[in-house]
């Protein structure tokens, strides 16, 4: 242990690497101060709070720029760039402007619905932070059900989609809604079994607990369960409804799909929290798979909260590339997705793990001969299982299709035909 | 703990939310906002679980009820006929008022003639862990029936929903 770096680490307030000691400095004013316990335990609930808060009103307002600037680079483009140095006061022109539009509403709305959809929206994505661990004692609160919790508060964002569809009274914002909620039926199923394996394999379902179990084992999940991650973000990456999985607003198809009829600040947040949605899945992928704030002995020199933050950017760039990168899947190509692959996979990784979690507990070896062992077999699996889908189950890839596939396929009663050369009028 | 102001508060509050949601159900005149409301009692319920230090139940109580079941709901909703969509004028309020008043007269009688047992048992642990325990070890039996029931369920909505005739290309 590097004793000199460590020493570097004080216990002094503003000290903000350990972001512990300015809480705790306030409540220790407190208990001086002869101030009740009632009092500590609210102020450290506001702080913490507050700094969630803060941390994602500040992410939806920076990331609008990093996704801008990133897929612009992935597409050849420059991204935004006028608006102050490199284009950074972007997202606070865009925020002004979205504040100055008029905010309309169709007349036959169901109003109360129609406003309440668009803040039912944000507000789970800004729940799920409070479970998550930043440093080994920064969570606002550590509960013993944390992945419940996930689930549970992660699925009401279903209904807010719904509700926004439905009280806009319009067919392209009831498509999308309903879109939607197909789309959640069936990723949630494959989520739910993919972080049952996370949870069957360290025993807890404490998110804290979790991120212990990986500091313990000197092991991030993802190497133990490489098939439960992919899974897990295929899945998650289509419940965000971000490109290629963005059936639901499809503004090449459906107009903007739930949100059609919003204007102005209701739009903005709609905008705001899928890339609130994005982070927060991205800080759950490395809490659950990539460690946490814990990384190897680095954790000890740099504070938990800056790996945390780290980790969170280095899997939100994933979510960026496959926005940047890959076209728009057609609805039931997603929905055969999921049923047809992400879920016998999921259940495979279930029986899996389960069978190695037996191992280790009836057998007594050690988790140093073991978890090696089990890194190595479930990447083997979970490269064999990828191979095998793609040489067996998937459709032949051509890279010039001889005819036209989906629609010769389709039985079309009776087309006119046409001659050849010319276009029907 | 169970006695502290700040529980007592939390404990109206949450039930003042529910019981205004419920009346809210019944008086508004719009089905997919009754819906809601219904969705908002259930987080209420969920709530007053919370302040019993029961969070396994409460969490369980958002994802199924609040998550799931508030979607199925929409989703009967959206499939009966736009007629039927509002909660209409209908000559029987007065019966199912006597109904409901009588239920709630039952309820509140057992409420109060029931003599509560208050012990001084600390809050549960962890009630995930020990109802996991539960389910797996001594009541197993029952807990895979319940399974191979609603599996059978499931089989059966699938069955009555099958279409016959598109049989051969599906």
């Amino acid at each position: 242990m590097p004793l000199a770096l460590l020493s570097i680490i004080t216990r002094h307030w503003y000290d903000i690497r350990d972001l512990s000691n300015l809480s705790g400095a306030i409540e220790d004013r407190i208990a001086d101060a002869g101030g009740p316990d009632w009092l500590i335990y609210v102020v450290s609930a506001l702080l913490g709070a507050g700094g969630i808060v803060a941390f994602i009103g500040g992410v939806a307002i920076i990331n609008i720029w990093v996704e801008r600037r990133v897929v612009g680079r992935m597409q050849s483009r420059l991204g935004p760039n006028r608006a102050g140095p490199f284009g950074l006061l972007q997202p606070v022109a865009d925020a002004i402007k979205l504040m100055q539009k008029e905010v309309l509403q169709p007349r036959t709305a169901s109003g109360l619905i129609f406003t309440a959809a668009p803040i039912m929206f944000t507000v789970p994505g800004i729940f799920l932070m409070a479970v998550l661990p930043w440093g080994r004692n920064m969570v606002l609160a550590d509960l013993d059900v944390g992945m419940l919790f996930l689930l549970a508060a992660s699925s009401l964002g279903a209904l807010a989609v719904f509700m926004a569809g439905y009280s806009s009274n319009n067919k392209y914002a009831l498509f999308g809604s309903m879109r939607v909620i197909a789309m959640l039926v069936s990723y949630e199923i494959p989520i739910v079994l993919a972080l049952l394996g996370v949870v069957l394999f360290t025993g807890t379902m404490s998110l804290n607990g979790i991120v212990l179990f990986q500091e313990q084992y000197r092991v991030p999940i993802v190497m133990l369960q490489p098939l439960a991650f992919l899974i897990y973000f295929f899945a998650v990456s289509a419940e965000l409804n971000r490109t290629p999985a963005d059936i639901a607003e499809a503004e090449s198809e459906i107009v903007g799909g739930y949100h059609t009829e919003y204007s102005g600040m209701k739009f903005g947040l709609f905008y705001a929290a899928e890339l609130i949605n994005a982070v927060v899945a991205s800080a759950i992928i490395s809490t659950l798979f990539l460690g946490g704030w814990w990384l190897y002995k680095l954790d000890e020199l740099v504070p938990g909260w800056m790996i945390y933050i780290g980790k969170i950017y280095g899997v939100y760039f994933l979510f960026i590339w496959t926005r940047g990168t890959l076209p728009r899947f057609r609805i039931d190509q997603l929905l055969a997705f999921a049923w047809k692959w992400l879920t016998p996979m999921a259940i495979l990784n279930i029986v899996l793990v389960a069978a190695e979690v037996l191992i280790w507990e009836e057998s007594g070896w050690s988790a140093g001969l073991l978890i090696p062992v089990y890194v190595a077999a479930n990447g083997l699996i979970a490269v064999a299982l990828i191979v095998a889908f793609v040489r067996l189950l998937a459709p032949k890839f051509q890279r010039f299709p001889t005819r036209l596939r989906y629609y010769d396929e389709i039985a079309v009663p009776s087309l006119p035909a046409t001659p050849a050369g010319s276009r029907p009028a | 703990m169970i006695d502290d102001t700040g529980i007592t508060v939390a404990f109206y509050v949450l039930a003042a939310t529910t019981v205004i949601c419920a009346l809210m159900v019944a008086f508004v005149r719009e089905l997919i906002q009754a819906v809601l409301f219904l969705a908002l009692s259930f987080v209420g319920v969920a709530g007053i679980y919370v302040v019993l230090s029961a969070d396994f139940v409460a969490v369980v109580q958002v994802l199924i009820y609040a998550g799931a079941v508030a979607v199925l709901m929409t989703f009967a909703v959206m499939l009966t006929p736009a007629a039927d969509r509002h909660n209409s004028e209908t000559p029987f309020w007065g019966p199912a008022a006597v109904l409901a008043g009588l239920v709630l007269a039952v309820i509140v009688f057992v409420a109060y003639d029931t003599s509560w047992r208050l012990t001084g048992r600390e809050a549960f642990p962890a009630t995930a862990a020990s109802l996991g325990e539960a389910f797996l070890k001594p009541y197993v039996v029952p807990f895979e029936v319940a399974s191979v029931l609603l599996m059978t369920a499931m089989i059966g909505a699938i069955v009555l929903t099958k279409d016959e005739e598109d049989g051969a290309d599906a």
